[in-house]
């Protein structure tokens, strides 16, 4: 028995060197994916970010037709590159809500001068507290919203064109 | 050309590692003692080689060499010289190669130094030394070149990661590596005495103060890199609980234990297996260490290079050293003749108990840290924060506190409870006292047990000075009561900050106030500011509490090379605490985001961690004085 005992410390450093060996060949991811999926989104209500555009509310989602959520921001430069496929999904009859991060009036009033306004609603999130709660880590970001106002899917990064197939699926499945 | 005598210098220094390895190897194999003489001078040609190394490449790094990869890398021909300097180990390579070159040092003290162990021991003990640097040098040389050229060179460098271009650099690294492979000396002594089958009170003398240098750097070097991480990283918070952190605390951990069990070993014979099994615990926690901030298999601040080559490489090392120094001990160990038992009420049985808590806050640590890489291979993503890990490790920390309070009140050998108890009421009162008074304030539960305790562990920490003859009393007694008056310091100032800290987040206009704690803090007016290397904004605040009025200039800065944006928060220290500002951002309408601290007793986590490590130069000045008295002694009698 106490000779065993002297090769437990042994056996136990084999048993680490295993985990941490399987740990390094899959190592951690360096995104962050929201653990929302498959959730209701977080209770929120935004307000308007420019005039004449309402803000937005979680309830809004609840309508029984399918949305995305995009968030974005007038500061970032892969949400200048994503517009174009923002305004394609527009055209396809796909409602696109947004919530632009600490950002100004102006400012976004200016992007979408710019770069086209594919949105019906933009709130406000001043502290990027929704962002967070959302599951978000950066911008652009867009998740797609069941009509029940379930996330079921999430896009990390600008929309390429090569995404776009499978968005529209989502959305068509998520009907 | 310097580049190249750096690698040929490399180069030597690993062949006369591995030639310090055969030396050893026949020296005790063969009873050959002409060739185990050799293996001292041997031993500190490769240091000095190691540091030649070093030095040559901060000279690459401070005359901006820029057809050196790792210099166009990771410097700017614009950086100030300081962070030139340090940025020779503010990356993977080089901070690899500071590591090699501190062990290589050590081996060389060792070699220099160390004359009490037996003359075999101490060979097998340089072997066991140059197998751990030749493993190392060989990865610098094979998978981590720190001297490899850029052809064509660049016309600039891409700079030092601004987080890291602060004077903490300079000191923080060589100071924590000093500590994480000073324990490799241990480790050594513990295989050289697996070796040779030679454990006993003469063996821990002489492992002792190199285990205590080792241990003094570690603490010094956490406590700096506590502080540093708290005012540069603007958050705050002065522990995260990131695994690059764990990784320095576990070894003080494992250190801190064998401290303690070396000095039964030294004293009484006793605690012989357990002693040699945290030399290998300590060190492999150093590696292990090593192995989570190289690899990039944790995602951390300290992670500079995410490749699982170089992290499959040094998970191989670990495997051979860590896994041979283990299976060396299992079938060796019982050979070596059990120490002498003593009764649980004793100074003895104190240490043991000790050595058991630690353990435990060190196995919860390790957990901790390695969840997440676990869980991963189940596929589940999760991160373990600080609520774990204060509230798994935050009760035995304060069991811990008061068996230290205790411990040093015992007598070796056989002691009497009642006696005992008597001894302890001073102590015991403090805490009661303390404890009643903070009902008062209610602070929550474990920092009100902290609180008390700290009052208690304060008073039993002097304890053992009482009734003596001061000027008569050892220098290593000083130094034990001074750590463990600085873990009580330390532990009030934890507590108070986790007690008492107010924080508010404002948007404010010039001359708008905002108070936090006693301080009123008004935004008098941004201004922008032009470093060496960045430019910034900086606001000009007026603290006031009552009639004092003090100017902090908390700023944002931004780095060109490469760019970013850093925050640099303002600090006033003041006695009863700190005062700890960070400018945000701007709102667009003339409002600016101030975070304000107010943290009552703050600077007393630092300061006790400066006892603690002024106690052990005491201890370590104690006894090598005391061993070099008696060898005097002996020689004369």
């Amino acid at each position: 028995m106490k000779r065993f005992a002297l090769w437990a410390p042994l056996a136990i450093f084999a048993l680490l060197f295993a985990v941490v060996a399987s740990g390094l060949f899959r190592p951690a991811e360096k995104v962050v994916r929201s653990a929302m999926i498959g959730k209701p989104l977080p209770d929120f209500a935004l307000p308007a970010m420019v005039p004449g555009k309402p803000g937005l509310s979680s309830a809004s989602f609840r309508n029984g037709k399918p949305r995305l959520l995009n968030v974005f921001a007038s500061w970032c430069i892969p949400c200048i590159a994503e517009a174009p496929q923002l305004m394609q999904l527009k055209a396809m009859g796909i409602p696109i809500d947004a919530i632009a991060i600490r950002d100004t009036a102006p400012a976004i009033a200016g992007f979408l001068r710019r770069n086209g306004d594919p949105y019906e609603r933009i709130g406000s999130d001043k502290a990027s507290q929704v962002q967070l709660a959302l599951g978000s880590s950066g911008v652009p970001e867009t998740f797609v919203i069941d009509g029940r106002g379930i996330v079921v899917k999430q896009i990390i990064g600008d929309i390429r064109p090569e995404n776009m197939a499978e968005i529209v699926q989502a959305v068509k499945d998520a009907r | 050309m310097i580049a190249e005598a750096g690698l040929a210098a490399l180069w030597f220094a690993g062949a006369l590692a591995a030639l310090q390895l055969v030396m050893a190897a026949i020296g005790i194999a063969r009873d050959r003692d002409d060739v185990a003489a050799a293996v001292r001078p041997v031993a500190i040609v490769q240091g000095l080689l190691a540091l030649l190394a070093m030095a040559l490449l901060i000279e690459l790094f401070l005359g901006s060499d820029m057809s050196v990869k790792l210099v166009v890398e990771n410097s700017h021909s614009a950086k100030p010289w300081l962070y030139k300097f340090a940025g020779a180990w503010g990356n993977h390579e080089g901070s690899m190669l500071l590591w090699v070159t501190i062990l290589g040092l050590a081996g060389g003290a060792v070699a220099i130094f160390e004359r009490s162990l037996p003359e075999r021991t101490l060979t097998a003990t340089l072997g066991a030394q140059a197998t751990i640097a030749l493993g190392f040098y060989a990865f610098l040389l094979f998978s981590s070149n720190p001297f490899a050229r850029l052809n064509p060179a660049a016309a600039d460098g891409l700079g030092l990661n601004p987080l890291l271009q602060d004077p903490g650099l300079a000191f923080h690294p060589p100071t924590l590596y000093t500590g994480y492979v000073g324990l490799s000396v241990a480790f050594s002594f513990a295989v050289g005495a697996l070796v040779t089958r030679d454990v006993g009170p003469a063996f821990a003398k002489a492992m002792r103060p190199w285990v205590l240098i080792a241990w003094i750097f570690l603490t010094l070097g956490i406590t700096a890199g506590s502080y540093w991480a708290y005012y540069e990283l603007g958050w705050g918070g002065w522990w995260f609980w990131d695994p690059v952190e764990n990784a320095s605390l576990m070894p003080w951990l494992a250190a801190t234990a064998l401290l303690h069990s070396v000095t039964v070993l030294a004293t009484r014979d006793g605690l012989r297996a357990w002693t040699i099994m945290l030399a290998v615990v300590a060190f492999s926690m150093s590696m292990i260490g090593t192995f989570l901030v190289r690899s990039g298999i944790l995602t951390s601040v300290h992670a500079f290079a995410v490749d699982p080559e170089r992290g499959a490489f040094i998970l191989a090392l670990l495997a051979i050293y860590i896994g041979g120094a283990l299976a060396l001990f299992a079938a060796r160990i019982g050979t070596v003749r059990a120490g002498t038992t003593f009764d649980p009420v004793s100074r003895e049985g104190g240490l043991v108990a000790n050595n058991l808590l630690l353990s435990v806050i060190l196995g919860v640590v390790l957990i901790g840290t390695l969840y997440p890489i676990v869980a991963a291979s189940f596929d589940v993503q999760l991160s373990v924060g600080p609520p774990f890990f204060n509230k798994a490790a935050g009760p035995i920390a304060l069991l811990l506190v008061a068996v230290m309070a205790v411990g040093p009140l015992l007598r070796w050998r056989r002691d009497d409870a009642k006696a005992v108890l008597g001894r302890v009421m001073l102590p015991i009162g403090a805490t009661l006292v303390a404890a009643i008074a903070l009902l008062f304030v209610w602070p929550g539960v474990l920092p009100w047990a902290g609180l008390s305790l700290a009052a208690g562990l304060a008073v039993a920490s002097v304890a053992p000075l009482w009734k003596r003859n001061l000027k008569r009393t050892p220098l290593f007694t000083y130094g034990m009561v001074i750590a463990h008056l600085g873990i009580a310091v330390s532990l009030a100032g934890m507590a108070s900050d986790s007690a008492f800290t107010q924080e508010t987040l404002v948007a404010v206009r010039t001359g708008e106030p905002a108070r936090v704690g006693p301080y009123t803090v008004t935004l008098d007016g941004i201004s922008p500011v032009i470093g060496e290397n960045w430019s910034a904004l900086e606001a000009r605040l007026t603290a006031t509490r009552g009639s004092s009025e003090r100017i902090l200039r908390p700023q944002l800065r931004f780095f060109a090379n490469p760019p970013t944006s850093t925050n640099e928060s303002a600090i006033l220290t003041v006695l009863d605490g700190q005062l700890y500002t960070v400018l945000g951002q701007p709102d667009g309408q003339g409002r600016w985001q101030l975070r304000l601290w107010w943290k009552p007793f703050v600077t007393l986590i630092w300061f006790g961690g400066v006892l603690i490590a002024l106690g052990g130069m005491l201890s370590l000045l104690g006894r090598v004085r005391r061993e070099r008295r008696t060898a005097m002694r002996t020689q004369w009698a």
